[in-house]
């Protein structure tokens, strides 16, 4: 049992070296304008437009919950022009960007493990590197650079489809006063909590996009290889959202609410 | 132009390479030829800078590529070309990407003189007008041809081929022998090949090295190695099994 816990501290600190490496080389890459453009708004277009209805099916679901879950409670302490001021700031500061982080971990981060993944094993990587061309130029900083674009867009529709939703459900379904239920979504929503929202999102697509493409750069070999890869991008970008998350919240938090 | 030195590699506990030490000449045609899973794929690939070794060095013209980063080995490489075994073509990109890819990366010339020179090269290795396939619709040889046209289009000064035969039937495997030697003839390029296939070896090599036990075990022209009495040698050459070699042996005695 130590040996194995040693084993997995040791694995744990190499693959947070090697992400680090990887995040140095993406930014030093970025410096010198080595990027392909034509291939980062390819990934824009795969990571941005491919992701609209995962996007909008988690926004609009979640906002409803929400709504719904507030009201029963409030309703009993007779706060129910309250109920969409929660979902407001819920979805701006939490459930938007980790619930898109989450949702694109899962079907960007996957498909660009699986992707480089199989490059690897087939020795397309290498023949990359023979044509004189950096994999990190060509590979990842398109895809890093694509989410930390299009992460915050789309955490920001989620967060809005997630309002809007809400409203429809506390509006349409609950009967709370529509004019009360606004009013108070909008005095307690702040802009701290957009920002919040918004900030989580870049380091959340980021994150997605550094573990997908490093989990497919060391991919091992064969279809074993490459499915291992696959699932250990959902896993640890899923679980660095969720963890990154609290401690962005504290930080984030005091610096953006003292203000 | 090309010198090993005392290089060796292992992956875990397996020991591929060992004190493997030779030099090649420029323009040399050189093969190099060994039992399958020996290291000759490994040794090729620590040539390019592919793979760090252990120990040992390795100069290309006088540079010790196993000191330098990957950004610093990318001029060096810009010397290579390198037909992989599987073709390794990149499947999301058509023929004309594929071949044109490192002048598009370079943005040093406009995309008409970029097709031209696809053209060209995809006449050189008798695939004209298949700029618009993709790799899928390829067949075997074809691919291998893909890939070769891709490796020479920036006319690199060494050509590095990886089994370049293994897995074509004997008359697209003939046709690929051709081809190489019109390459190396037409180019005048440093060429190294890594084979198992005894008819490309006697083709192609000036000079022949042969792999064994994770060293350079014997080296010569392809008459004296061919014409060799060595026993594993021979061995290899004829293509004799361990069982059946053995067998010979207790039978002799």
């Amino acid at each position: 049992m130590n040996l194995l816990g040693k084993k997995w501290i040791t694995e744990w600190l190499e693959g947070l070296g090697e992400l680090t490496l990887l995040a140095r080389e993406s930014v030093l890459s970025l410096l010198r304008l080595r990027v392909a453009w034509r291939d980062l708004v390819y990934q824009m277009y795969f990571t941005g437009v491919k992701s609209q209805s995962v996007v909008l099916v988690t926004g609009a679901f979640t906002g409803m919950v929400l709504c719904a879950q507030t009201y029963f409670q409030f309703h009993k302490v007779k706060m129910d022009t309250a109920t969409l001021a929660v979902v407001s700031v819920g979805m701006c500061s939490e459930l938007g960007p980790v619930l898109t982080g989450l949702m694109v971990a899962g079907r960007v981060g996957a498909a660009i493990a699986a992707e480089l993944g199989t490059m690897r094993v087939t020795e397309q990587i290498d023949a990359l590197r023979t044509l004189a061309t950096h994999p990190v130029d060509y590979l990842v900083v398109p895809r890093v650079l694509a989410l930390l674009m299009v992460l915050p867009l789309l955490a920001a529709e989620d967060i809005v489809i997630g309002i809007g939703a809400g409203y429809v459900v506390g509006v349409g379904l609950l009967g709370i006063d529509h004019t009360y239920l606004w009013a108070n979504s909008q005095k307690y929503t702040g802009l701290a909590d957009v920002a919040i929202g918004l900030i989580k999102a870049v380091v959340f697509g980021g994150l997605v996009g550094l573990i997908g493409c490093h989990k497919g750069l060391s991919c091992g070999e064969g279809a074993q290889g490459v499915g291992r890869a696959t699932t250990e991008a959902v896993v640890y970008a899923s679980i660095t959202i969720l963890i990154c998350n609290f401690f962005l919240t504290l930080t984030l938090g005091h610096a953006l609410h003292t203000l | 132009m090309i010198e090993v030195r005392d290089l060796s590699k292992s992956f875990g506990a397996n020991h591929v390479l060992n004190g493997v030490s030779f030099r090649i000449e420029k323009g040399e045609s050189v093969v190099i030829i060994g039992r399958s899973g020996g290291g000759k794929s490994v040794l090729l690939k620590h040539l390019i800078g592919l793979l760090k070794p252990d120990g040992g060095e390795v100069l290309i013209e006088n540079q010790n590529i196993v000191a330098m980063n990957e950004r610093e080995l990318l001029p060096v490489r810009r010397k290579f070309g390198m037909l992989f075994q599987g073709a390794a073509l990149f499947d999301s990109l058509t023929v004309a990407e594929n071949v044109g890819f490192a002048f598009r990366r370079e943005r040093s010339l406009t995309e008409g003189e970029i097709a031209r020179r696809v053209a060209e090269v995809l006449e050189t290795v008798d695939l004209p007008g298949t700029e618009s396939m993709n790799p899928a619709e390829l067949s075997g040889g074809m691919r291998k041809r893909v890939g070769l046209a891709r490796a020479i289009i920036y006319q690199p000064e060494i050509v590095l081929y990886d089994e370049p035969t293994t897995g074509l039937d004997p008359i697209v495997s003939d046709s690929i022998d051709e081809l190489m030697l019109r390459v190396r003839d037409r180019l005048h390029v440093t060429t190294v090949v890594v084979t198992h296939d005894m008819r490309t070896a006697r083709r192609l090599g000036q000079r022949i090295l042969m792999l064994h036990d994770q060293r350079i075990y014997a080296t010569g022209t392809a008459e004296a190695l061919f014409g060799s009495k060595d026993p594993v040698v021979r061995q290899f050459i004829d293509g004799v099994s361990d069982e059946k070699a053995m067998a010979k042996k207790a039978a002799s005695v």
